[in-house]
Formats: C-alpha cells, structure tokens, sequence
C-alpha cells in the first residue's frame, strides 16, 4: 500500500519540473529563432546534436549515479585517459585499431569499476574518490602521452564522429539508444526502481534486501565505459588525441543532469529530464554564440541558468512541503498503516 | 561505554597530530632523498621558489579546510583567484595605492563567497551545484570581461615578495606561516572556531547546543573568500605579468592539498597545518620529479595517488578504532 503511494508523490514534483523546463526550451527556441535565422535550421540542430554526444552519453550513467545520492568526477578524466589510451596503443603499442578502441572501452570501465570497488568495499565517499581519480585519471593520460597528440587515423575510423547514416550524424543514432536504454532501465526496471530506493533511503534498501553494493559497482562501472565509448566519438569526431581531451565535461555533465531536475541529494530524476537539460545547455550556448553573444559569456549565462534553476526547485519544494504539512490528512489517508498510527495518538 | 568513550578521545587526538608529522617526515624525507639524489633540489633556490611559489595555494587550502569541515565543497575557488588576482593587478595598474589594490581583492572574495554561503546556509542548496554554477560564472565573467588582455607595467611597490620579514622570511611565506598558526589557533581555542567543527560533525547536534548551522556556514564562506582573497593577492603579486585567465586545476590542487592534510570529506575533523604541510608537500614533489629526471607530466597522477593513499589510511584508521560508518 505504502509502496504505491511513494511513486505517485515522486513522479508529480518531476513531471512538473520537466514541463518548466520544456517551457523554458521551447521559449528559448522560439526567442533564439526569432534573433537569428541561422539557428533554427535543420543542419545547424543536427550539428548541435553532434556536438552534445559525448556529454549527452556520459550524462546518462551520471544520472543514475546521482538518483542514488552519489557523484562521479572522474568522468573528464576518463575520458582523456582513454582517448590516450586509444591513440597509444594503436599508434605506439602497435595494436589493430579495432582491438585499440576495445582496449579503450575496457579501460574506461576498468576505471569506473575501480571507483565503484572503492565506493562499495571500503566505503570512500564518492565525492573524495572521483576526485582522487580525476587527478589519478588525467594524470596517466599525460603521463603516459607526454602530451603528444596522436594524429593520422585511417578513414573509416572517422565515420562514426563525422559521418551520417539516414542524413543523420552515426553518434546520434549511439545516443538516442542510450537514451531509450538508460530511460527504460529508470523508469520500467526494478533496478531502476532501486535507484530511486538507494538515494532515497539506502540503509532502508539495504535491510528491505535490495542488492545496493551490486548495484553501485554497475553503476560506476557504466559511468566509466560510457566516458570510454565518448572518448572513442570525440577522438573520431575531432580527428586527433590529446591529453587533456574531456577537462572539465565533469561539470558540464553534472550542470544538465542537475539542471534536469535530479537532486544532488539523490531519490529523485529522470532520463528525460536530464537529456531535456542536456539540449537547454546546448541549444543556449549555440543560439547565444549565434546572435554574437561571446562564447565565455554563454558559460557565465549557464551558470546563472543552474544556479536560478536550483533555487526554483528549492522553493517549490519547500512551499510543496509547507502545503503538505498544512493538510496532514490528505497524505495519511494514502497510506493506512500512518492512518491507524494517527488515529491511535491525537 | 564511557570508559570507551574517553579512551578514545585522547587517541583520537594522537592521530590528528600524527598526520600533520606524518607530512612533516614525508617532506624531511623527500628532501633529504631527492637532495643526495641532486644537491641542486634542496640549494636555496629552488627552496625558495617551492615556497614562494606556492605559498597561496596553502593559503587558499586553510580557507578550503574551514569550508571541508564544515561539511561543504568549494570548487569555484580556482576561477575566484583567477578573477580576484585580474582584479588586483588592474587596480595597481590603473594608480590605486598598492594597499588598496591588495585589500580590495580580499573585501570582494569574502563578499562573493559570502553570497555563496547565503544560498548554502540560508536557502539550503548543495554547495557543490553552487560554486559549480559560481565557477561557470566567474570563469565566463572574466575572460568576458577583460577580453583575455594580460596585466603588464605593474608597480614597482606593488609586489610583496620584494619584503621579507626580520629580513629572512618573504612576505608571501611569512602570511602562509602566519595564517596556518593563526587560523589553527582560532579553529582549536575560541568558540566561534569550534562550532565549524560541531556543525560538520552533527549539524542536528551543534544546533541544540545552541550553534545556528545557518550562520556558522555563513561565517566560514565568509573567512573562506578572505583567505581567498590573500591567496589570489600572493598569486598575482609575484607575478610579473598577470594573465586575465583561471589557472587550470587549481581548485584540484587546493581540495588535494586540504584532503591529503588530514581534512576528512565527511566533515568534522581535520586541521588547518596539515593542509600547509600538504600544500608544501605537493609543491615539492611537483619540483622534485624535475630533479630526479621524471617528466612533470606525472604530477597529476602523483597527486591523485597521494588522495587515495591518505583516504585508504584515514578509513585503516577509523577501522581500527571501530568508528568506520
């Protein structure tokens, strides 16, 4: 009983926060359309599109991460490790580009993994450890490249980065799945649901018999493939590997899955609601850039935008909780077990 | 159970002090290994620049402590001195007294961080997503606004290292001293500096002993943006030319130096002379990989090694004392 009512009061606050936003997109749109006629043009948003994959994938596992209350700052760093990775081994270790590209997907979870075994096992606050390895992280990519980029790839391997299927760029199609994949396991899955348990209340999950440990190395672990499977789009969309390829994605990762509506505090957020911050982001920096706004203005304008767009939800949420307290009765009535409590103590 | 209780306490204290000589012996050594290695690391030179150079990451690393303990984040901190370090050097260019030009910085980063502090405290939002948006801000606000020009033709009076205390001691390694014993002074003796404590240990707590979390918090950001403040002055005065850009990875450098320092993530304990110490530490690894031959390009990981170690043996530690979460 008590269990159908806690979804039906999480899902409302988010369905109403992913229509504030969509409004505020849909606004932007139209405002930043009206500005420039370069902006709403199919090859432009198609390009945008093209532009937002790699934050767009790694935001998927970040979403996740932080519905059950954690953080992963390592992801940048990830990245840049294995885009190195990808670039030395087949450049310098003489690996088949195929096996390189494997080798750095592998790595890349390796690495989310080795967050995760911290984060479970010896139970490292995900905050200190993701910032122990995005020092540790970044420091192999420069370490081990000395940084020297790796240039010279064969053709085919450009396709995914800067090819199209369908007249639509390849990393899109990889992103859309993404998207449904990651939307579905959130919303439709049990794990999904246990996500929402962990960040809600995790000693709880951990006596009702959820498989927390488990499930938080997988989680990590997906954050680390996926910085690994966005390295591999960006070394292929920008044609070159450096070291300090993915600095500071961490934050813009963070900025549009928490602009998405998921609190830091985890318990709550969806897919949807992040790839929704995700596009406000992109579509911001792109249409301010076009109207000839400079590009570090629009970092300062997200900025704010993240700021304003935490301080809405918290006070929404607080006058929800004073209403809430105002009418008791409401809520009691949902569950019967608080019921008869009520009725037993006036 | 109270004869746990107080066994404890005193023990507890031992390990605090023991991870600040822990960093002292690890310097000693470092020192002491990389000089009979090349005697060329520890001339007077290269001390001094390793100290000179770096005194306002240490600054900024007690500042960071405060706000650690305090059981917040503060990852805007790179991008202020950037701008406050811009803000200083064009006052001085532009005929402010230097003093003026080494205050005002100070004034400003208390007030931002003191703004910060009002959304953290008062409105109850995460400080991570706060200074992350604060350092998209000042990040985009500076290169925005002075168009990436660097500050060059500074004042001749205007740099403090060109004085030294008693004679011997630079201006900027007398205020990292200075400061460090000052502010462990205030965090361990006077009320104020305590409640920091109370309120990252058990806010619910501190607040039935009659601590308001809500001010305290203000009070630490608000100290945090003054130390801040020092910290960009000391950057951008030993400068001869500052550039209007946000030093790459700083705020990595100065969470690093307050963690490995003994600062714990959860808030709560730590002290203000190990995030010194660290700071030097860092500082002379950095300078020490030159030295043996080792590519600088392995500092980061050195220094994210260095995170992990002292998390792995501050968890050993609680272990063994049984106050593991």
């Amino acid at each position: 009983m008590s269990e159908r009512a806690a979804p039906r009061r999480l899902r409302l606050p988010i369905a109403a926060h992913e229509a504030v936003l969509l409004t505020i997109l849909i606004a932007a749109l139209a405002v930043l359309a009206t500005l420039t006629d370069r902006f709403f043009t199919l090859d432009n948003l198609l390009n945008q599109g093209m532009l937002m994959t790699e934050v767009g994938l790694i935001a998927m596992p970040m979403t996740f991460i932080i519905v059950t209350g954690g953080i992963d700052l390592s992801v940048g760093s990830s990245l840049g490790m294995c885009a190195i990775l990808l670039g030395y081994s087949w450049h310098n270790w003489g690996f088949p580009l195929p096996l390189a590209i494997g080798f750095a997907l592998l790595c890349g979870a390796a690495g989310g993994f080795v967050n995760g075994w911290f984060i479970t096992r010896l139970k490292v606050p995900p905050l200190i450890m993701t910032i122990g390895t995005l020092a540790l992280y970044r420091g192999l990519a420069e370490g081990i490249s000395q940084a020297h980029s790796v240039r010279g790839y064969p053709d085919w391997f450009y396709g995914l980065g800067q090819g199209a299927l369908f007249g639509v760029p390849s990393q899109l199609w990889i992103l859309g799945v993404a998207i449904i994949i990651f939307g579905v396991i959130l919303a439709r899955t049990t794990i999904g649901r246990s996500l929402y348990a962990m960040g809600y209340n995790e000693t709880a999950s951990r006596f009702s018999g959820l498989s927390v440990d488990r499930i938080k190395l997988g989680i990590y672990t997906a954050s680390g493939l996926m910085a690994g499977l966005a390295a591999w789009i960006f070394v292929s969309r920008v044609s070159t590997t450096r070291s300090d390829m993915g600095s500071g994605v961490e934050l813009d990762v963070i900025a549009a899955v928490v602009l998405g509506g998921t609190s830091i505090f985890g318990g709550t957020g969806t897919i949807a609601g992040s790839v929704l911050g995700l596009v406000l982001i992109q579509l911001l920096k792109d249409g301010l850039a076009l109207t000839g706004v400079k590009g570090d203005a629009t970092i300062m304008v997200i900025g704010t935008v993240l700021i304003l767009s935490i301080l809405i939800t918290s006070f929404a949420e607080r006058r929800r909780d004073v209403a809430r307290m105002a009418r008791p009765p409401l809520r009691q009535t949902a569950t019967d077990q608080t019921a008869t409590k009520q009725g037993g103590t006036p | 159970m109270s004869a746990t209780l107080t066994a404890a306490a005193p023990r507890r204290l031992r390990f605090a002090v023991s991870q600040e000589w822990l960093l002292a012996i690890a310097i000693l050594l470092l020192f002491v290994g990389v000089g009979l290695y090349n005697p060329r690391f520890v001339a007077s030179r290269n001390l001094q620049s390793i100290l000179l150079g770096n005194a306002y990451v240490a600054v900024a690393a007690i500042g960071m402590s405060m706000v650690i303990i305090s059981g917040n984040i503060d990852i805007s901190v790179g991008s202020l001195i950037g701008v406050l370090a811009s803000v200083s050097g064009g006052l001085a260019v532009a005929g402010v007294p230097s003093v003026l030009a080494w205050l005002i910085p100070v004034a400003i980063g208390s007030a931002v961080m003191a703004a910060q502090g009002a959304l953290v405290a008062y409105l109850g939002l995460p400080s991570i997503v706060v200074t992350l948006g604060m350092l998209s801000i000042l990040k985009g606000g500076l290169i925005s606004v002075t168009n990436g020009v660097w500050i060059s033709n500074l004042p001749d009076n205007y740099h403090l290292a060109q004085w030294s205390l008693f004679g011997v001691v630079p201006m900027p390694v007398a205020f990292m001293v200075v400061l460090t014993i000052a502010a462990a002074w205030w965090m361990r003796n006077t009320a104020l500096g305590r409640s920091i404590y109370a309120v990252g240990g058990n806010a619910e707590a501190a607040r039935l002993c009659g601590i308001g979390r809500e001010r305290t918090l203000m009070m630490v950001f608000a100290v945090h943006g003054a130390f801040v403040g020092i910290a960009a002055v000391l950057f951008a005065t030993q400068l001869s030319v500052i550039q209007s850009t946000v030093p790459s990875n700083l705020e990595l450098t100065i969470i690093t130096a307050s963690v490995v320092g003994g600062v714990s993530i959860l808030g709560g304990t730590g002290t203000v002379v190990g995030a010194t110490l660290a700071a030097v530490l860092i500082a002379a690894i950095g300078s020490s990989l030159i030295f043996v031959n080792l590519s600088p390009f392995w500092l980061r990981a050195v220094q994210g090694i260095l995170i992990l170690v002292t998390v792995l043996a501050d968890i050993y530690r609680r272990r063994r004392r049984g106050l593991a979460r």
